[in-house]
């Protein structure tokens, strides 16, 4: 993999949800779209104002949930009726409702890991490393009391002077221009 | 109301509704943080902390003992023998499971209904359903005679060509115990990853940082990850919910499907479901009392949790009651059963009848005081509570299971029970092995979910007007 380097974004520090929320908001009102919030706890309105609505993290549980309800009731019809059957109180070889509680739950616990698995896979976690971490505030503060916004270099309307000057018009606590 | 005989400046109350907070006033996410962080991240361990583990870890020890001299001897060892083959083994099994239960409900079916004062308890509730599932987990599989074939209740090709029966009960409980283990695990530590991440940068210490910095998974607060984080969270809790409800129905089916006065009953399924959601919050309040205590969580698990937990108690004791209720009604008269007859009557007044009235007096007569509000607001008087649910809801296990097997159809074949030094030995050592796991969740593990407890803080709300501001601790 090649060495990135450079700039990874500029990164904007405020102390309280609501000020995030509006710099958000502004900067998808002047066109920014590659960019992202942090926060120490889950600021729905955050997400929206960067244009942020859909996950598919209930589609990923739903596939897993049906996967797992087939493949419980499928191994329990193969092994009762050809693999090896067993002739229980004169029962039939194919009791469904018996196989109900097993193919139940497997549905949870296929449904629940698809969707624990399926959450981190679609956040690109585990990630060790990220640029952000080099920024000395982002790591005092995104995890406990601080909000931050940060305009990444990727956008086509990123300009690091302008951006700054853009950021500075927001009154965020401090600004700090994220390395690779 | 509340307010009457309170001081009237009292910062517990809440001056509008006159209720008890479920958070202190005045905390601001850094001093949330700090607080929670801080039990964790310091370098200096409490001696107290070192003297509990301590002692803890003499009955794992002891619980070592009693397991390493099973695996010499065999199950001969415990009082276990016909017509009682299922003894303490199955009793601590059903015990230990159901006292998993109130972790679960906390964390999923009250995050379903919104109940925000579980925030402070919901992490060391599931931290307790895990440690309670080990401990139940044992039971079956050194009861089975022969542990080191235990695999064999999984469904895999073998060179033997045999395969489970998958019509049993006992079977469905492989699955079903498997299952909540798992996602009881998964759902706990999904929840931590965002704490991880605090603590990972707070952390003074190089160790302290590269091990939560693993366990974090480089957790950093995005709010793109944020709304998955949430949606996953709340899928696992949906899938909680069923999953908690058929755990103890399935371990009731054991029961229920044999053949048996005593057990033969279709109320098994709600009334253990009920007595497991019982004796779990029972257990959460034996936890939490001294854990508030000795780590002065008095501000993050209040008054109000203790009110509230006492509570859903009342309501689950009283299922349970209407369960004993209905099966003195079903054997005594609905039944027309003789032998159903005989069994309630042997239960109630045969030579084991003393463990029946022990649990009605445990679980049905003396929980009833929790009517009065003074005594669901006293701390010690609910620590008192908690031991006792807890004793009587054993207590319901040992009657159904060993008053139910003493005495069946045939005079010649009854016989008796009384439990040896192993079988203590074994439970007194599952109690010392969970309580060992506990002490080390609270000294490595952030025992209250800070990322929730900031949400739940009044300046946590994104305000509709941009000014005027909020001070922090507003």
């Amino acid at each position: 993999m090649p060495v990135i380097e450079g700039t990874y974004g500029l990164l904007a520090e405020f102390d309280t949800p609501t000020q995030l929320v509006r710099a958000a908001e502004g900067a998808y009102a002047a066109g920014y779209r590659r960019m992202d919030c942090y926060t120490p706890y889950p600021v729905e309105e955050a997400a929206a104002a960067i244009g942020f609505h859909k996950d598919e993290v209930s589609l990923v549980c739903l596939i897993g949930g049906l996967l797992g309800v087939a493949a419980m009731f499928g191994l329990e019809t193969w092994i009762s009726v050809w693999a090896y059957p067993l002739n229980i109180a004169g029962r039939p070889y194919y009791s469904w409702p018996a196989f109900v509680v097993p193919a139940y739950e497997w549905t949870i616990l296929f449904a629940g890991l698809s969707a624990a698995f399926g959450m981190l896979a679609l956040n690109g976690l585990p990630q060790p490393y990220h640029p952000l971490f080099n920024a000395p505030n982002f790591r005092n503060g995104a995890t406990s009391d601080k909000f931050f916004l940060c305009l990444e270099a990727t956008d086509p309307k990123f300009e690091l002077g302008d951006s700054r000057a853009f950021l500075e018009r927001l009154a965020p606590l401090s600004i700090v221009e994220v390395e690779y | 109301m509340a307010t009457k005989d309170a001081p009237v400046n009292d910062p517990m109350l809440d001056p509008i509704t006159g209720e008890q907070r479920v958070l202190a006033p005045g905390h601001t996410f850094k001093s949330v943080t700090e607080k929670i962080a801080g039990i964790v991240l310091t370098p200096h361990t409490p001696l107290d902390w070192f003297a509990g583990f301590v002692l803890a870890g003499g009955f794992v020890g002891m619980l070592l003992v009693a397991v390493t001299w099973l695996f010499l001897k065999g199950v001969g060892i415990w009082a276990i023998t016909i017509p009682i083959a299922w003894g303490f083994a199955i009793i601590n099994f059903v015990w230990w499971i159901g006292i998993g239960h109130a972790g679960t409900l906390i964390s999923a079916i009250l995050l379903l209904f919104k109940q925000q004062w579980r925030n402070s308890i919901n992490r060391f509730a599931e931290a307790m359903t895990i440690f309670a599932v080990v401990c139940a987990g044992m039971f079956p599989l050194i009861h089975v005679g022969r542990p080191w074939l235990g695999y064999w209740l999984f469904p895999y090709p073998n060179s033997m060509n045999v395969w489970p029966q998958f019509r049993s009960p006992l079977l469905w409980d492989v699955f079903a115990v498997s299952t909540y283990a798992t996602i009881s695990v998964v759902f706990w530590y999904i929840g931590m990853v965002p704490d991880l991440g605090t603590l990972r940068d707070r952390s003074k210490s190089k160790v302290g940082q590269y091990i939560y910095g693993l366990a974090a998974l480089g957790w950093r607060g995005s709010v793109r990850h944020w709304v998955r984080y949430e949606t996953a969270s709340l899928l696992l809790a949906g899938l909680a919910t069923p999953l908690v409800l058929s755990v103890h129905t399935v371990i009731s089916f054991d029961f229920a499907v044999a053949l048996l006065p005593g057990w033969h009953t279709t109320i098994f399924p709600p009334y253990f479901v009920a007595g497991a959601v019982y004796s779990g919050f029972a257990m959460v309040i034996t936890l939490a009392v001294p854990i508030r205590k000795f780590y002065h969580l008095e501000d993050l698990i209040t008054i109000r949790h203790l009110d509230n937990m006492a509570k859903v108690m009342l309501t689950t004791g009283l299922i349970v009651a209407y369960g004993y209720a209905m099966e003195v009604f079903m054997s005594y008269w609905y039944s027309a059963s003789h032998w159903e007859y005989f069994m309630m009557w042997n239960r109630m007044f045969g030579p084991m009848g003393w463990a029946y009235w022990v649990l009605i007096t445990c679980n049905i007569a003396l929980p009833q005081f929790m009517w009065f509000r003074y005594v669901r607001r006293s701390v010690p008087l609910m620590f008192l509570m908690s031991l006792i649910v807890n004793t009587g809801m054993w207590f319901e296990r040992f009657v159904i299971v060993v008053t139910s097997l003493y005495r069946d159809y045939l005079p010649s074949s009854w016989g008796t029970y009384r439990a040896t030094k192993w079988d203590y030995a074994t439970f007194a050592g599952t109690l010392g092995l969970f309580t060992f796991l506990f002490f080390l969740f609270v000294r490595f593990l952030p025992m209250i979910p800070m990322s929730e407890i900031r949400m739940m803080l009044p300046q946590a709300k994104v305000r509709a007007e941009a000014e005027p501001l909020p001070e922090a601790g507003d």
